[in-house]
């Protein structure tokens, strides 16, 4: 069972979403790192560019899986988590502990889930 | 073996076909099969019909020197029978023969990161304007220098074509990019500004500022070149190039009527997860030995799909064997002295033809081994040719042959590579003089 | 910078590697013309490429040695799914490598070009024969260009009916990779269609994504799971009506030849695989060559020049159709010596020989399939077409030896894998295609093996994980591989 932790917002997409006040952090969820395998490559978004709930942000490799990663929030980003340019397998050690990117004068929308919630879609998944 | 399928004849193979009334009912309107002999007889009048010549043609193609031992190696069964090399641990021969590929064209273009080979160097141009466009953001278009090969602006014109996507021409003046309108030209939009060197006179462009000019934009530079005319002109690395593209015909690739020749594409390393195509990686093995594989596949339409940037998958690794062979018996001095003779028989006719008032070269540029040749009328082109014709010789190819623009139709470009002898170059010119 | 390897840790060196200065393996005759003044410094090169420094000898032996290490079909047998690795007849090579096609530049006048445009054009009418369509194209030069290129004409036809609100490819979801990436190359936004629990395209699902903003469907017939589209006219009639076209990827012909055509069962526009069905070879990779074919409403949107016969002078010749075609979409007239190849194969085997290949494509992949899956589970348990797909999920689960680790295995017994983890939809995939070039006695060898290989993942599935045992060398990092990249010396 895919580890989900309390207190933090989900998308179906299966990232992970930290908001404090408007600025919110994202990474992705153990289950989509354990269904890419072990991660060769995160390419970050430029800081500074502006985004909208829902864009492609970033990508993430591993040897036979590409995954694109929808920002689940809108807003500027702020900064992005440089340590996974050359160590992308940190986020396999410890997704929730490493974050991908931040964001600014952030735009929630209404249908993220809460970590019950997020629970729940998991287990109609196969 | 029916019995084993469990059933009563090979029909029953097909009822599937058959209850979707999908059967052929009748036999196909094809010739019946020929013994090797008959085959071979046909092949051989068909080829006997084409008539070979001493060859001044190039735009894209060209008449160089091939080593015996390319075609032989080359022909080896393991090559030519092995599919893509997927099982690296039957296939480090063709893996490692990619990965002295790729370090050729990085050594030649000056880039970082080499693919496996891409069908062309036209269809090169398409595949660097897509990489582009994925590349940045809410970008749609591209800007074709008007003096790149007409093939190639053809080839990204196709790949716009119905997709929203624009290619934009930036216009030439006396046979080169007119430069000065290229900073009107670059906007927001823009992923990249593509040009060719030597362009499709034959002229080398002078990209000094180019580089600055494209980057500011934040858009991608991309040069086209003919890889062994890098054995005397700047690299595209040297010109700040992001990508180099280009076609391998060059290096031991025979003219063939066009093709399979070898497209090659080589970037940067920002840009080495964009690149399309097959790559080839050096890594270990259960043993710590050195080994060879496919590696960042997470770029392509296999792993990708629809979010890939390009559908490549057979590419013409065949090809690029060729080119590595070849380039691996000439070395850098061959590669030099192919590249020189080329260029100094080239401007040997080109003096000559000036000498006899013919407006060889008249734009300011330098050329390497090919050039324009203006002529007065169309009676006077037509004239030459068919009096070179006569003699056996392919004089040149008419421009507009290749833009089908009648503004194109007085001028013949000429290649000379370093295969023509003196005695063939001295003949040229007699029959230019009794022509004039 | 490279990494070091100890002289052990390396199988070949790199010819770059033995480089000898001033060594060189091949000479020109001196210069005879005057050396003309130098490139102007704007213009000149200034860095050194390292190339290998090489005698003739050296080159020779390192690359046969490299030939060494490989493995194709003139070796053994090499039954990889989807890719249809036939034999190539040593004929298509000597065809090929005759000068009167090798030597002959494509710029030349069309009245010196008679032979090449006559085969051209010859190969274009007995392939529009065979598949039931009108006329077509030779220039895309691989399966996927070919994907491309059919694409384009739907695209282009669309734009000169005034119908750009079509934007949809629809694509089932066992399809090959290329076709969503050949659709968004074309500006096209891509939906999967549903498999059903027959393998086949699911019709309700069909239904409902159809309307006036779909271009079309790519279909593969047999799919990639070896199985004939049973309703495809029904599809056909469906997509027709919704005004969409039909898209033939022919990567899987070889299981029709002379038994079916894809213009009979509705499609508009078909690629080939010549380095496929029409066993030119697949050169480590390429080159292929993919001839794109429609129906006659789409003539006129296929790549210019097109090859034309005229009656009156009995003289073949190019037409360019500046104002209908999509243009070109590569650099001249396509892989023209591997259409020779192509070419050559179709006279040789004939209109009955043809068909009597596809005939024995689908009775060795049904043979092969009856004997395996005694042992193997096979999702579609049906009589398949020229290829057929087994799922080892039960025995992974059981013996935690993989699909992987059974096509590792299969090298050890001297054979080339198949196809693996494709198509999609089928967990542990592994797809055979045995093609009709293969003796009963190597089918049946074959099979041995993989039973063979089930006992021994049955016993000590830990030897397997390891496979093969016996190649030049063990399994690759590919992790390292991708995490730091080295693509170049």
């Amino acid at each position: 069972m895919s580890k989900v932790i309390e207190g933090l917002k989900y998308s179906k997409d299966h990232e992970w979403v930290k908001i404090e006040g408007t600025t919110a952090t994202v990474g992705i969820t153990d289950h989509a790192q354990d269904a890419l395998g072990e991660i060769v490559f995160v390419e970050l978004p430029e800081v500074g560019a502006d985004f909208e709930a829902g864009d492609e942000i970033a990508d993430i490799e591993s040897v036979k899986a590409a995954s694109e990663i929808i920002t689940p929030v809108g807003g500027n980003v702020s900064e992005v988590n440089d340590a996974l340019e050359d160590s992308p397998e940190l986020i396999n050690d410890d997704c929730y502990g490493h974050f991908i990117y931040r964001m600014n004068d952030v735009v929630v929308p209404d249908d993220l889930l809460d970590a019950k919630g997020y629970e729940d879609y998991l287990s109609t998944l196969k | 073996m029916l019995d084993a399928i469990g059933i009563g004849s090979l029909d029953e193979l097909f009822d599937d076909v058959r209850q979707a009334g999908c059967l052929l009912d009748r036999p196909l309107d094809i010739d019946k099969g020929r013994s090797e002999e008959q085959v071979l007889d046909v092949l051989r009048n068909l080829a006997g019909l084409n008539v070979r010549g001493i060859s001044f043609l190039g735009a894209g193609s060209y008449d160089h020197a091939i080593p015996s031992a390319v075609r032989m190696l080359a022909s080896l069964p393991s090559f030519v029978t092995a599919y893509t090399p997927y099982q690296p641990e039957i296939s480090q021969g063709v893996l490692q023969a990619i990965f002295e590929y790729q370090s050729m064209i990085c050594e030649l273009t000056g880039m970082d990161v080499s693919n496996a080979s891409l069908y062309d160097g036209a269809s090169a141009a398409a595949e660097a304007a897509a990489l582009a466009i994925a590349e940045k953001r809410k970008s749609n278009k591209v800007i074709l220098s008007a003096t790149m090969h007409p093939f190639a602006i053809d080839c990204v014109k196709t790949w716009a074509l119905g997709t929203g996507r624009e290619v934009v021409i930036l216009p030439e003046k006396d046979g080169v990019s007119d430069f000065s309108m290229l900073g009107y030209m670059l906007d927001e939009g823009t992923a990249a500004f593509i040009a060719q060197s030597p362009n499709r006179y034959g002229y080398l462009e002078d990209f000094t500022g180019v580089a600055d000019k494209v980057h500011q934009n934040k858009s991608l530079f991309v040069i086209s070149s003919d890889p062994l005319s890098l054995a005397m002109q700047k690299s595209q690395a040297e010109w700040g190039a992001d990508v180099a593209i280009g076609d391998t015909q060059v290096l031991g690739i025979p003219m063939g009527f066009g093709g399979p020749y070898c497209g090659y594409m080589a970037v940067t390393k920002p840009l080495m997860r964009k690149i399309p195509g097959r790559i080839v990686g050096q890594t270990v093995d259960t043993e710590g030995r050195r080994v060879y594989v496919l590696t960042l596949q997470a770029r392509e339409q296999h792993i990708k799909r629809e979010r890939a940037t390009s559908n490549i998958c057979s590419n013409e690794a065949l090809c690029c064997l060729v080119s590595v062979i070849h380039t691996s018996l000439l070395g850098w001095a061959g590669l030099k002295e192919a590249s020189n003779q080329s260029y100094c028989k080239a401007h040997y006719l080109c003096d000559g033809l000036r000498k006899l008032g013919y407006e060889a070269a008249p734009g300011f540029a330098p050329f390497w081994c090919e050039f324009p040749v203006l002529f007065e009328s169309d009676a006077d082109l037509e004239r030459f040719v068919s009096k070179m014709k006569a003699e056996g010789i392919f004089s040149g190819v008419r421009l507009s042959r290749l833009t089908r623009n009648d503004k194109d139709a007085l001028t013949l470009l000429v290649a000379v590579t370093e295969r023509r002898t003196r005695e063939q170059l001295d003949r040229y010119l007699e029959i230019s003089k009794e022509a004039r | 910078m490279m990494e070091e390897f100890a002289p052990d840790r390396i199988v070949e060196p790199l010819l770059v590697e033995q480089a000898v200065p001033k060594r060189r393996g091949y000479l020109f005759a001196p210069l005879d013309v005057p050396q003309a003044a130098p490139l102007d410094d704007v213009f000149a090169r200034n860095s050194v490429a390292r190339l290998p420094e090489a005698s003739e000898l050296d080159t020779v032996r390192h690359f046969s040695k490299l030939s060494t290490m490989a493995y194709g079909v003139d070796y053994g047998f090499y039954p990889l799914g989807s890719c249809t690795m036939k034999y190539n007849p040593k004929v298509n090579e000597v065809t090929a490598s005759m000068e009167g096609f090798t030597d002959i530049h494509p710029l030349q006048d069309e009245d010196s070009l008679q032979g090449c445009l006559a085969l051209m054009y010859r190969t274009l009418k007995d392939l529009s024969e065979l598949l039931g369509m009108k006329w077509g194209s030779l220039q895309a030069c691989a399966g996927a260009h070919g994907e491309y290129t059919g694409l384009k004409i739907i695209r282009t036809y669309f734009l000169h009916h005034n119908e750009m609100g079509r934007n949809r490819i629809l694509i089932p979801v066992s399809a090959h990779g290329t076709n969503p990436a050949s659709a968004n190359m074309n500006g096209f936004e891509v939906q999967e269609v549903a498999t059903d629990e027959r393998g086949l395209v699911d019709l309700n699902d069909l239904e409902s994504k159809l309307d006036d903003t779909v271009a079309g469907i790519m279909l593969t017939n047999p799919n990639t799971l070896g199985l004939f589209e049973k309703d495809i006219r029904k599809i056909a009639s469906m997509v027709h009506e919704a005004g969409g076209l039909l898209y033939y990827d022919g990567a899987n012909f070889n299981a029709l030849m002379g038994m079916a055509r894809p213009g009979d069962m509705g499609f508009d526009v078909v690629h080939l695989n010549l380095h496929k069905t029409f066993s030119t070879p697949h050169g480590g990779g390429g080159p292929g060559s993919g001839p794109v074919l429609v129906k006659k409403e789409l003539v006129p949107f296929i790549p210019q020049p097109d090859i034309v016969y005229h009656e009156d002078s009995g003289k073949y010749g190019f037409k360019w159709n500046e104002e209908t075609s999509c243009g070109k979409v590569s650099g001249f007239w396509g892989n023209f010596l591997v259409v020779v190849r192509a070419f050559t194969y179709i006279l040789s085997m004939g209109s009955d020989g043809l068909k009597a290949a596809s005939r024995h494509a689908v009775l060795n992949a049904n043979y092969m399939q009856a004997l395996l899956k005694k042992e193997y589970s096979v999702p579609y348990d049906v009589i398949c077409k020229h290829e057929f797909v087994l799922s080892l999920s039960n025995l992974k689960e059981r013996t935690s030896v993989s699909a992987l680790d059974i096509a590792k295995g299969l090298i050890d017994f001297g054979y080339h894998p198949p196809t693996m983890y494709f198509p999609m939809i089928v967990h542990e995939a592994l797809m055979f295609e045995p093609t009709e070039t293969e003796s009963k006695d190597t089918l049946d060898g074959i099979c041995k093996a993989m039973l063979q290989l089930k006992d021994m993942a049955e016993k000590d599935g830990g030897w397997l994980h390891d496979s093969p045992h016996h190649a030049v060398i063990g399994r690759v990092d590919e992790v390292r591989a991708a995490k730091n990249p080295v693509v170049r010396y």
